[in-house]
């Protein structure tokens, strides 16, 4: 079934959208950190309707379940933090909107023009994450295992910026 | 349900297993000494890079991986160069050792080793997953190097504003490689070129859409090569950074930007550089950079008053010279390129390093410190006369024949195709903006010079750091009267990437 036509795409859309203006818009950085969980779980809802389960899976994971608790836990961490009230836009707002209204525009124009996506308009095979697993494991094993080297090399760097030195 | 592992050669692929394993042993050395060990870490560093390339030399070129991991003349060319850079940033770090950095020094140059492995194994990657994740690689490290002096204010906001600089101009090559990807409907690049071109024998049908892609491209690759509009960053961070690592920066950095712009957008997309495909055509876009690199980094530089600063708007300045070569994209340019990149290596890094010590030794980096400098130093302030002048392209230097090269192929070029006049333009503003440039590099030699005063700082001969500023002037000297093998080995590159002649 497309998924354009489906009600279950408006709805997550216009979640998806509200939040992110909450997001760069509320007075409380606590609840912009709770608004941003609220989009990125309805982005993932976006990929289960688009049959990439594994990538709504990986969504879930990686942006609500790490990178959106850890946002919450420097805020906590953080004396007052959730509590102040921040100011969120500054004199280059209305140059920013401008901007990003261009580009949306611009995308969104291009978008539609026909014929662009013939490359992917095969079906996705039934049991996309067993591809992708084999995918991972046989032809771009090594850019797998380039990235357990990338995650050491910002592990040490993290903990040798981070540590509190004796001297 | 039946694997199919590709056919892995580990023998091509040994210097950068051995570099990254190099690394840890550097690491684990500094915490089983108990982190007293001082200069030896450095020297350990420095052997490593040394037995990489040896190891390079010897597994010579062919492909692992299928076509994950390939070693042609180009990546052997720029890994090379790679080595060079983080030899000479490492060699130069050792007056840091003794004050500046007493903590994690394992760490420290591990990190720079690491980030070497990235810069190498992006200039063997010949697929966009692979490229991105070389890229990342390279600049992870870096961002925990610039901000290495955590009690300095301007070192941590050098860090973060790298951090923040690298993020966004991923994120921009990101969205532009996956246009690019839905565009040809694979990562491979030589692939692409095929699929593109396919696709675009019927134009209309695909649109703007590659243009968006090429722009993203472009933005986020000219944040990695300090391009205008995307240079702010550099002068700061240079500033803010251990000048080793700004000199990493500029160098080892710089040409790894280059082989990933010179991967994607010639043996990805020269399918653009063409009449057909006019309006997605990459050529005029980064003409107009390279021309605002030259103009405006060699204007922003006559004003510093810090050297570091300085040497960074003289690197946007250089960036913009180089891309004359990328833009004129016939077999000349790309061996231009190369060779420009060569030769920029021993006269930036041998710059830095003579400011590193200056710095170790004093504690300045004003401009107007090295007042009579040659009275007290003259090693030092010879070498530096020297390598400013090969910045500035003067005979019978290195730099001079590297620029040389890089205009030569553009009025070629220019010449060959009816469409590319706008190449002599570019050419005019080179040669122009190349005077501009000599009078901020003489005026330095002017205050090192032409002076009464005796400058009270003395530079130490004999230290590690000197002897990389002998290697530097080596290179400078050696390769300006006798460039020959280097050229030779740089005519096999353009045939590496691709580059189809018209």
């Amino acid at each position: 079934m497309d998924a354009s036509v489906s009600p279950v795409f408006w709805i997550l859309a216009a979640v998806i959208i509200l939040s992110a203006i909450a997001v760069v818009s509320l007075k409380n950085i606590f609840h912009c950190a709770l608004f941003l969980i609220l989009c990125l779980f309805s982005v993932a809802g976006i990929f289960i309707l688009l049959h990439a389960e594994f990538l709504a899976a990986a969504q879930v994971l990686i942006y609500v379940g790490a990178v959106a608790i850890l946002i919450i836990f420097a805020i906590m961490l953080t004396t007052n933090l959730a509590s102040r009230t921040i100011q969120q836009v500054n004199k280059h707002a209305l140059t920013a909107l401008f901007g990003c209204a261009l580009f949306v525009l611009a995308m969104v124009g291009l978008f539609r023009q026909s014929g662009v996506w013939n490359w992917t308009q095969t079906a996705l095979p039934d049991e996309n994450v067993l591809t992708i697993g084999k995918l991972l494991m046989t032809k771009y094993m090594l850019p797998f295992e380039v990235v357990s080297v990338l995650l050491l090399a910002a592990l040490i760097g993290a903990i040798a910026l981070a540590r509190e030195e004796k001297s | 349900m039946e694997f199919q592992l590709p056919d892995f050669d580990l023998r091509v692929m040994m210097p950068e297993i051995f570099l990254f394993l190099w690394a840890l042993v550097v690491i684990t050395f500094d915490l089983s000494t108990k982190r007293r060990s001082g200069a030896a870490v450095a020297y350990l560093a420095m052997f490593g890079l040394v037995i990489t390339g040896i190891l390079l030399a010897v597994a010579g070129t062919g492909a692992g991986f299928g076509a994950m991991f390939f070693n042609d003349a180009a990546s052997i060319f720029f890994k090379v160069i790679f080595l060079g850079a983080a030899f000479m940033a490492i060699g130069s770090s050792f007056g840091l050792l003794r004050q500046k950095i007493q903590h994690h020094r394992g760490e420290f140059f591990g990190l720079i080793l690491l980030s070497t492995v990235g810069m190498m194994f992006l200039a063997s990657s010949n697929e966009l997953l692979s490229l991105y994740i070389g890229l990342e690689l390279t600049t992870i490290p870096l961002f925990v190097c610039a901000a290495f002096f955590k009690d300095n204010r301007l070192s941590v906001e050098a860090g973060i504003k790298y951090l923040i600089i690298g993020a966004f101009s991923s994120a921009l090559l990101l969205y532009g490689l996956s246009l690019l990807y839905g565009l040809s409907g694979t990562t491979d690049l030589l692939q692409m070129r095929i699929n593109i071109a396919t696709t675009h024998l019927n134009f209309r049908e695909i649109g703007m859409l590659p243009m968006i892609s090429v722009i993203m491209l472009v933005a986020g690759l000219g944040f990695k090569l300090a391009l205008p509009p995307f240079h702010q960053w550099a002068p700061d961070v240079y500033e803010g950074s251990p000048t080793p690592i700004a000199a990493f920066l500029s160098v080892g950095s710089k040409a790894a930007g280059l082989i990933a712009f010179a991967k994607i957008m010639i043996n990805g997309l020269q399918v653009f550089y063409d009449q057909v495909m006019a309006p997605s055509d990459w050529g005029i876009l980064v003409a107009v950079i390279a021309s605002a690199a030259m103009i405006w980094g060699n204007v922003a530089a006559i004003r510093q008053a810090n050297i570091k600063r300085m040497l960074a708007y003289s690197s946007i300045a250089q960036a913009g010279y180089i891309m004359i070569g990328m833009v004129a994209l016939n077999e000349l340019g790309m061996a231009a390129v190369s060779f420009y990149m060569f030769t920029y290596l021993f006269a930036n890094m041998g710059a830095f390093a003579v400011v590193a010590i200056f710095e170790d030794t004093t504690g300045s980096t004003q401009i107007s410190s090295y007042n009579g400098l040659a009275k007290t130093s003259p090693f030092h302030a010879a070498s530096m006369s020297v390598f400013l002048l090969s910045l500035a392209g003067i005979p019978p230097l290195a730099g001079f024949f590297a620029k040389y090269y890089v205009f030569a192929s553009a009025i070629k070029m220019a010449g060959a195709a009816d469409d590319k006049s706008w190449l002599y333009w570019l050419v005019g503003v080179g040669l122009l903006t190349s005077v501009f440039a000599l009078y901020y590099y003489a005026n330095i030699i002017k205050t090192m010079y032409f002076t009464t005063d005796e400058s009270p700082y003395r530079l130490s001969v004999a230290s590690p750091g000197s002897a990389m500023v002998l290697i530097g002037l080596i290179g400078v000297l050696l390769f300006g009267l006798y460039p020959t093998p280097i050229l030779e080995f740089a005519a096999g590159i353009p045939e590496a990437l691709g580059v189809v002649v018209p």
